[in-house]
């Protein structure tokens, strides 16, 4: 199941039947009563260089996806390879190392800066940890070059985070990730805190430092329209599964799933002429703790036959790279 | 990556793509804290009297050289005059000189209690909140089970069993200092052990918690420079609490005559044996339990001070 | 042309803050026309809440205060009024939804409960009636089995369904206009095209207007008629839908709309995206002249001079620029 990337010797990151289950406990001993199915089956390859977008509604089990890859969530089963090495067998000590491939951007400029540290502490942190630079001075200007990566000044050092506003926040926030000199990079919403004018900032600087630094990203978000523009390919989940992978352009113009097609349709156009036809997905996203049987969005399903209850589709290759989960489309 | 330079920011910027901040010096939140301190009137007002009442007690020895143990039956129950200027009590010694040698006893216990009760009340909280499972549960039982005794009898029951005991350890002060400060410190910790593990549970799912833990950073670096810098808040103001909390159980241990042998006065100390001379020498009750008074509320007034200026909502 | 429902005339709300007044507020001249959908677009920190929330007078006060200007209700301002009037005009003629359906809702009554004491307080109907009523409402914003939900209580419902029950609340006394703010904001999109379709069939079932605040442009661009963008605190440009996107006048209306990628232009990540430098100027003491003058790509000297006025450059379209 993990030959999605273009060519496989391209993956840099392939992950593979990946499942994540929170326990639900309950009772009054807090036994296990239920599992959550966060993740239920995720795979999927980026080749080094290339962005790959992630994107679904609230609850589609992304972000757990993303921090999964990175270990910060110890996922249930499957396997996560990077470089070669299974991240979910890595011990201590060979996680220390893969935090300097991997790294990650958070959505709240608020809560993912330390309030209590300088801005220069917050960049410079990994330098320490990883004993990146020899010396104080050594130290000092590696964090004034990060910085000035970033498009913020050197002066900025000495600052505390709620000087800044959230657009200079996630500034400060890709600066500590590109302390370590990574090559993948998740971005967890990187720009759905921000105003629209500063979004656009922050989706240029970190296309920019793609190119300057060869960089992969995982761009986790639920904005249609900003993973299109930033993706080389979106892979599309739903319910902890991915329902659709494809060429960012390809899933825009031809979407094949269903669910696909509905999100893409419910995405507002800014512009007054344009007409649509939109389809209205009935209902909410159903609860993961009981998801449905068969294919997980048969219940919202607007050409869902009876067997899709109890058939559960495979991710194939309805076409070169472009792949669909559903029993009757593509 | 040795040769980084700055992305092409300016592509699509032509002013500078940050606007530099508000403010020309950077403050840390500490700073800022101690800036909305300032504006409470009531804690400012009060962090000045306690610091007086710490200057009498500290410096009073120097300015007021007179001996408490200098008995003077001539002048025994005296009010209020320039020989005595708080009177005298029942053999005639100066009540300034022994309330003043008293206050440096009970701040001292009271701020050493509150420094056992932080410290024990950080490290329960702080194991409990980062280890889930048995070990948590196990310390929060124990931590019930500690706010479950009843205070005060077994406040009274450890001083009678132990005090013998550290007296022959550590002398006849020192002993019932050491033994009046664990005694209180050692049954004040529940509280802020609660506080920090409920701080400790919400701020570890922080996302500059995760940063950290992707950065590579060990358990400890997460705690010490991550999760307690910003749990401290609650810590501090419960920690000021706790001192006031402090001088009243030492006042009240003394006054039941379980405090500090009989001949040591303290706030508590004096205050009991005046209990007996009420009609005759108010003065004598009035000025130990002024004081008592005073300690006590500028500590609370400061502590709801403190909350305000570190309202844990406003810095993160 | 006949007197508009809602009219603000030149609307100053402050705050008091331990740093000094936050002009919030700081001359904002809107209207709003029976029947019809305003949109109110910006950036956080804008004003354009505190405008929709200075309409029903729910600004605290102190810190805030009214420092100048009419809020004018079908004619009579409403600025001198006492909460007792006020009352009179909220919920029965204007109502509000929020962004955060949760805390919009009281989490210990149950959502039928919490209905029928809005139609009981301002119908003068009985209990059992307003009961009846409530289950009503909400069949009428589609949620299923409402009988039986009416005695749900709010967590029992997603985050699509409590925003249908905010506006089955807000239209219970079918007031004359609906202010939404940021009503999908908090919502995926797919729950989010539901709600934006509920609100036009209720605007279409009751003929009220909607002062629609949201800072998504493809929302503006979908459901209103007319648009008033706001900047720190201040109007910079008001027109039609279609001349708003289609000749966008003001430098920062111009720049909202092309920052935005688009999912139905095939521009892919070949094109960079236009950005505006610089960020959104504080309000407490805020720079003389234009306060998008900073970020400005036009800027030139004369901008820093005065306050451009808002001035009519096409029939209904104005903008305060001085190019």
């Amino acid at each position: 199941m993990s030959n999605m990337a273009a060519n496989k010797d391209d993956a840099l990151l392939s992950v593979t039947d990946l499942r994540k289950h929170f326990a639900v406990k309950g009772g009054v001993l807090s036994r296990v009563v239920d599992k959550v199915h966060a993740v239920d089956g995720v795979s999927f390859d980026i080749a080094a260089g290339e962005t790959l977008g992630l994107v679904g509604e609230s609850g589609c089990g992304k972000s757990t996806t993303g921090r999964c890859i990175l270990r910060l969530i110890e996922p249930s089963s499957g396997g996560i390879w990077f470089k070669g090495a299974d991240v979910t067998k890595m011990d201590a000590t060979a996680l220390r190392s893969l935090r300097r491939d991997m790294q990650i951007i958070f959505q709240d400029p608020y809560a993912s800066l330390n309030p209590r540290l300088t801005v220069g502490a917050i960049v410079g942190e990994a330098l320490t940890i990883h004993n990146l630079v020899k010396s104080r001075r050594a130290h000092e200007e590696r964090v004034v070059q990060l910085l000035e990566t970033v498009g913020l000044q050197a002066d900025h050092m000495r600052r505390f985070p709620h000087e800044f506003s959230g657009g200079q926040r996630q500034r400060i926030g890709i600066a500590r990730a590109l302390a370590v000199e990574p090559k993948l990079i998740v971005c967890d919403e990187p720009v759905s805190a921000l105003d629209v004018s500063i979004q656009a900032q922050v989706i240029n600087l970190l296309e920019d430092l793609q190119e300057q630094f060869g960089l992969t990203y995982l761009f986790i978000a639920h904005d249609l329209s900003v993973v299109e523009h930033i993706s080389t390919r979106i892979a599309v989940m739903y319910l902890g599964r991915v329902v659709e992978i494809a060429p960012a352009r390809d899933l825009y113009d031809t979407p094949l799933h269903p669910y696909s097609e509905a999100l893409l349709s419910a995405v507002p156009i800014p512009d007054p002429t344009v007409k649509r036809q939109r389809i209205m997905l009935q209902g909410d996203v159903p609860n993961p703790i009981n998801p449905p049987s068969g294919c997980h969005f048969h219940t919202r399903c607007p050409i869902a036959k009876p067997d899709c209850a109890t058939r559960v589709p495979e991710l194939r290759e309805s076409r070169p790279g472009h792949w669909v989960s559903c029993h009757y489309r593509g | 990556m040795a040769g980084l330079t700055p992305a092409s920011l300016t592509a699509d910027a032509p002013a500078p793509a940050v606007a530099a901040p508000r403010k020309n010096r950077p403050t840390s939140p500490w700073q800022e804290a101690w800036r909305r301190f300032r504006r409470h009137r009531l804690a400012v007002a009060s962090g000045v009297v306690l610091l007086l009442l710490i200057a009498a007690v500290t410096l009073g020895p120097f300015i007021w050289p007179v001996a408490i143990n200098e008995i003077d039956f001539a002048a025994k129950l005296q009010g209020p005059s320039w020989a005595h200027p708080l009177g005298t009590d029942d053999l005639g010694q100066d009540l300034l000189a022994r309330l003043i040698y008293g206050g440096r006893i009970s701040l001292a216990v009271g701020l050493a209690a509150m420094v056992v009760a932080v410290v024990v009340g950080v490290v329960v909280g702080a194991l409990a909140g980062m280890s889930a499972g048995w070990v948590d549960a196990a310390l929060m039982w124990l931590t019930d089970l500690f706010l479950a005794l009843p205070l005060l009898p077994l406040l009274l029951l450890l001083m009678y069993l132990f005090r013998d005991h550290f007296k022959r350890m550590f002398g006849v002060e020192g002993g019932a200092f050491i033994l009046i400060v664990v005694v209180i410190g050692g049954l004040r910790w529940m509280q802020v052990a609660r506080l920090v593990r409920a701080q400790f549970l919400s701020l570890r799912e922080k996302e500059f918690v995760e940063a950290a833990r992707a950065l590579g950073a060990s358990k400890l670096r997460l705690v010490v420079g991550h999760i307690l810098p910003n749990a401290l808040g609650p810590v501090i103001v419960a920690g000021t609490i706790d001192v006031a909390a402090a001088i009243i159980a030492e006042s009240t241990l003394s006054f039941l005559g379980l405090g500090f042998p009989s001949d040591i006065p303290t706030w508590g100390s004096v205050l009991r044996d005046a209990k007996d001379y009420l009609d005759i020498a108010p003065h004598w009750a009035l000025f130990p339990g002024a004081a008592i008074f005073l300690a006590v509320i500028t500590i609370n007034f400061m502590g709801d001070g403190l909350r305000d200026a570190l309202d844990p909502r406003r810095v993160l | 042309m006949a007197e508009p429902l809602l009219d603000i005339r030149g609307l100053k709300t402050w705050f008091k803050t331990d740093d000094g007044m936050v002009r919030a507020v700081d001359g904002v001249s809107l209207s709003i026309d029976r029947g019809e959908t305003l949109g109110v677009v910006g950036e956080s920190g804008c004003g354009k809440t505190v405008t929709a929330r200075s309409v029903l007078k729910l600004i605290d006060m102190p810190p805030g205060r009214f420092e100048a200007g009419q809020i004018l209700w079908q004619g009579r301002d409403l600025i001198p009024l006492d909460e007792t009037e006020m009352n009179k005009i909220r919920a029965r003629e204007i109502a509000i939804i929020f962004q955060e359906p949760m805390t919009s809702l009281n989490p210990v009554y149950t959502v039928g409960d919490q209905i029928a004491e809005v139609i009981e307080l301002h119908q003068k109907l009985s209990r059992k009636q307003a009961m009846v009523g409530a289950a009503d409402m909400l069949k009428l914003v589609n949620i299923p089995n409402p009988e039986r939900r009416v005695h749900d209580y709010p967590h029992q419902f997603s985050g699509g369904m409590r925003q249908r029950v905010m506006i089955a609340m807000a239209l219970s006394c079918q007031p004359k206009l609906l202010i939404a703010d940021e009503p999908t904001t908090a919502l995926d999109v797919t729950i989010q095209a539901q709600i934006l379709e509920l609100m036009q069939e209720m605007k279409e079932r009751f003929g009220m207007a909607i002062m629609l605040i949201t800072h998504a442009m493809g929302v503006v661009a979908e459901t209103t008629q007319r648009v008033v963008v706001m900047y720190a605190g201040k109007v910079v440009e008001e027109a039609p839908v279609g001349a708003l996107f289609g000749d966008p006048r003001h430098p920062y209306t111009q720049g909202l709309i092309r920052s935005i990628p688009r999912v139905d232009r095939s521009a892919g990540r070949q094109a960079r995206l236009e950005s505006i430098p610089g960020t959104v100027p504080s309000l407490l003491n805020p720079p003389p002249g234009c306060r998008f003058a900073a970020r400005c790509r036009y800027v030139m000297p004369a901008c820093t001079q005065a306050i451009p006025p808002l001035k009519e450059v096409a029939p209904g379209h104005k903008v305060a620029c001085i190019l």
